[in-house]
């Protein structure tokens, strides 16, 4: 790591945002819990909490962008957020490794079990002796009673075409906000955000039309894997699409200098990231 | 560590801390985050122990006497959850809060408002997992490894648990990543890699564990989740899935996670045993090499809590070497901390106690874990209370006596005040006695076959049982001596000097004691 200068490292006053974090967190989550066991109030405890994250979202990145602006953070500060923002999103790399892991796992050694292979030959002559489906599937028990398959044309590689172009747009931002070139900036990343949601817009088409061939979360493993996978790629494209989306308000109201734009680059490495993973979702969910 | 201040803080013009309650709330200050979190893990660790209490006096006869077995199971599941992520966690994390940026020169943590909020979503979190005790259906009960499908069984205690667990993984992964950046970008010059106090390089690779694992732990929780509500079925077999599966998730995170638990005590161990030993520490770089050895094999031994659950012999075979081989690493640590104290000059004051303590009680541990890790051999003892032995071993007299020391061993930097050392040995003597007349009996009980997370047992385990009780009980009214002390010394007592220690060495000790609100605003230059 290169060492950057040294003056006096910026140390925030006290900070009311976390507290309010938290509670947001909490009624979010404790909200939804409730609303699991059926309770009426569990969802309008979400909706407050909520709209409190947003709040604080708002206020707590709000001072940051003032700092910024203002020049207090410099590159001793600058690398602390860089450290930051890249071992956050190693952690959501192995949050997706979790589930790619069911998916391998349920492909290579429980489906093959339960169809008798290795150890598994007691389970299936005794419990399943006429389970035979191999992949896709819904298990022994056909549950949801669907044998859709998602077929990796025409939608998911469209939306293949349309993350990888995603990519290239951000990039194109990132080069011009290098050269300040502020018009170009403006359309690149106004470019990007309508490529992510236009990605988004397509996986519901998607998932429209799986709902319409009986295929749900409920049809057995094939089910589970295929909308838990796709359904948290999508939540980060669209969280990652909003991120651009304040980038280009921002870019719109003049921020960002040549030398200084690390909430962009970070928002584009997130980028990045998803688009990473869905390509290992179109391999892995959708070709193989 | 030859780190040497040539010049102390001399800058003390800055704001103090703000007034009142709202000091504590929105502090940014490592000092205080430190503080909040010790406190916070203080009374969670009583919490903890009422709950362990319950649990002895229900097993100190056979039969069913105080409470119910429901009950009983609930108890169990807290009081692991609590003591890990409630009590050893938050005590780490307020030890590197405290000692990072004071070790390596640093005028805070690296990102303070995050370090704030990492801090304050844990008293959030265990409210939400403790009011699960008073749900319908009970807290959770099936164990704190929450295995399907018998935790699916859970009542309306589900959800709230499994968002209880988000939360406190999304308060490690935020310290965690506080930590690695206060490391990587806020040492002092000079403060090289290999001239970090050990504490500083244990803490470094265990927050690399937590941001691996408590996703991975996120996600298993998660699938729990969607199978119980929104009817995936990754692990019911009728729907092609394997409740096997949620074990491999589980220990993927969880043996890692058992390092996370014992990896900050090693670096507490070697940063008291050269002090009270007026030597440099044994063998530092082989120190830190072992280190990461342990933390990158910690990631290919998850299966050896899962030899009886029916994997392919490879397996069996792969996880057995694979655990066979931490005990390399382990004991170069070891034979280092004996070396380190061969032919030192060695005083006893309580925290060189603990350590010692923990050397040879955390060995024991270590090796009913080799004996675990043979595959025949577990077998015969998963399941019983051998299992509960040896895990108690490795972290009450392990990572819990390496954090004591840590506090006695920093306590007087603090505060400003000498604690009572007379107390402090009796601290450490009568926890010594009572830990060991509460754990060892369990390695005979689990031999014998008594199985573990029941209430009930045959007759014949009565007399080891009513050992391990007394042991129990004699350990946590030890505990209250301690909260004694630390209330003591921190409202007054004898002064201590900057050095508190002869034999010490490092950064921390060229400030005052206490240390001025914030430390380092001009960093020191390492020589
Ligand atoms: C020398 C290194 C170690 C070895 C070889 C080892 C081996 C094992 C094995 C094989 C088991 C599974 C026993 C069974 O369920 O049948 C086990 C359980 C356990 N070990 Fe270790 N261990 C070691 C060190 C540690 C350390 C350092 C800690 C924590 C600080 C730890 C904490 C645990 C816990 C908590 C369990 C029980 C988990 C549960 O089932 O609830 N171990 N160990
Ligand atoms: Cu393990």
């Amino acid at each position: 790591m290169a060492e950057v200068a040294r003056g006096h490292y910026f140390v925030p006053e006290a900070a009311k945002w976390p507290i309010v974090g938290s509670i947001a967190l909490t009624l979010i989550m404790g909200g939804f819990a409730a609303y699991l066991n059926g309770s009426a109030l569990g969802s309008k405890f979400s909706i407050v909490g909520f709209i409190l994250l947003v709040v604080m979202l708002f206020g707590w990145f709000g001072t940051v962008i003032r700092e910024s602006e203002s020049g207090t953070y410099q590159p001793w500060e600058d690398m602390s957020f860089r450290l930051g923002m890249s071992w956050f999103i190693f952690s959501e790399v192995m949050f997706f490794a979790v589930f790619f892991g069911a998916l391998y796992y349920a492909r290579v050694l429980s489906v093959p079990w339960l169809l008798g292979e290795g150890t598994g030959i007691e389970t299936h002559l005794q419990l399943w002796n006429t389970y035979s489906e191999i992949w896709p599937t819904n298990g022994p028990g056909d549950l949801g009673e669907s044998d859709f398959h998602m077929g990796w044309w025409p939608l998911p590689f469209l939306n293949t075409i349309i993350l990888l172009s995603s990519g290239v747009t951000v990039t194109w931002a990132h080069h011009a906000i290098k050269v300040n070139h502020r018009a170009q900036i403006i359309i690149g990343l106004f470019l990007t955000v309508a490529l992510g949601f236009l990605f988004v817009y397509l996986q519901g088409v998607e998932y429209i039309e799986a709902f319409h061939a009986g295929m749900t979360l409920s049809s057995g493993i094939y089910g589970s894997t295929f909308f838990m996978l796709t359904g948290f790629h999508g939540m980060h494209v669209t969280l990652g699409a909003i991120m651009l989306t304040v980038m280009l308000f921002r870019a719109i109201r003049g921020h960002f200098t040549p030398e200084r734009h690390f909430a962009f680059e970070a928002a584009a490495w997130y980028w990045h990231f998803v688009d990473v993973v869905w390509l290992g979702l179109f391999i892995f969910v959708y070709i193989l | 560590m030859n780190a040497y201040a040539t010049h102390a803080d001399d800058h003390h013009d800055h704001h103090g801390p703000a007034p009142g309650l709202m000091r504590w709330v929105t502090t940014t200050n490592h000092k205080d985050i430190g503080t909040l979190y010790l406190w916070f893990a203080f009374i969670m660790f009583f919490i903890g122990g009422f709950m362990a209490l319950i649990i002895r006096t229900e097993l100190f006869q056979p039969g069913l006497q105080i409470v119910d077995p429901h009950f009983f199971n609930q108890m169990t599941t807290l009081h692991a959850l609590v003591m890990i992520f409630g009590v050893i966690m938050p005590a780490f994390v307020g030890l590197a809060n405290w000692m990072l940026p004071m070790m390596v020169g640093a005028p805070d943590m690296a990102l303070p408002r995050m370090n704030n909020w990492s801090f304050w979503i844990l008293p959030f979190g265990f409210a939400m997992m403790l009011s699960t005790l008073f749900m319908e259906g009970g807290a959770p009960a099936a164990g704190w490894t929450l295995y399907p499908p018998l935790s699916l069984q859970t009542g309306d205690a589900l959800p709230f648990i499994i968002f209880s667990i988000h939360l406190l993984g999304i308060s490690s992964i935020m310290g965690a990543i506080n930590i690695i950046a206060t490391i990587m970008n806020l040492r002092a010059p000079g403060m090289t890699f290999m001239k970090m106090p050990l504490f500083v390089w244990t803490w470094f690779i265990t927050a690399y564990l937590l941001i691996a694992v408590m996703p991975v732990l996120a996600g298993a929780v998660t699938m729990l989740l969607t199978d119980k509500f929104f009817g995936t079925s990754f692990f019911d077999a009728a729907g092609g899935g394997d409740p096997v599966m949620f074990q491999h998730i589980f220990w993927f995170f969880g043996h890692p996670e058992v390092y996370i638990l014992i990896l900050p005590s090693f670096g507490l161990v070697s940063e008291i045993i050269p002090t009270f030993s007026r030597k440099r520490l044994f063998g530092y770089s082989s120190m830190v090499y072992a280190t990461a050895s342990i933390a990158f094999l910690s990631f290919i031994v998850w299966a050896h809590h899962m030899f009886t659950v029916g994997m392919p012999l490879i397996g069996e075979l792969f996880f057995m070497f694979s655990t066979m081989l931490i005990a390399v690493p382990t004991g170069v640590k070891v034979f280092n901390w004996v070396s380190t104290m061969w032919r030192g000059s060695l005083t006893f004051e309580t925290p060189m106690l603990f350590a010692l303590g923990f050397v040879v009680m955390f060995t024991i541990g270590g090796f009913s874990g080799l004996m675990l890790a043979m595959t025949p051999i577990d077998f015969q003892y998963h399941d019983t209370y051998f299992v509960v032995a040896h895990f108690h071993y490795v972290l009450v007299p392990g990572a819990v006596f390496g954090i004591i020391g840590g506090v006695y061993y920093w306590l007087p930097k603090w505060t400003g005040n000498r604690y009572n050392e007379g107390l402090g040995k009796w601290h450490f003597w009568l926890s010594t006695i009572f830990v060991n007349i509460l754990f060892f009996p369990m390695h005979f009980l689990g031999l014998a076959g008594m199985p573990r997370r029941i209430p009930d047992y045959a007759v014949q385990f009565t007399d080891f049982n009513q050992i391990a009780t007394i042991g129990a009980f004699g350990f946590g009214f030890s505990q209250i001596l301690f909260l004694i002390l630390v209330v003591k010394c921190i409202r007054g007592g004898e002064k201590a000097t900057d050095r508190v220690w002869e034999g010490a060495r490092g950064l921390e000790w060229t400030l005052s004691s206490p240390p001025p609100y914030h430390t380092f605003s001009v960093q020191p230059v390492i020589k």
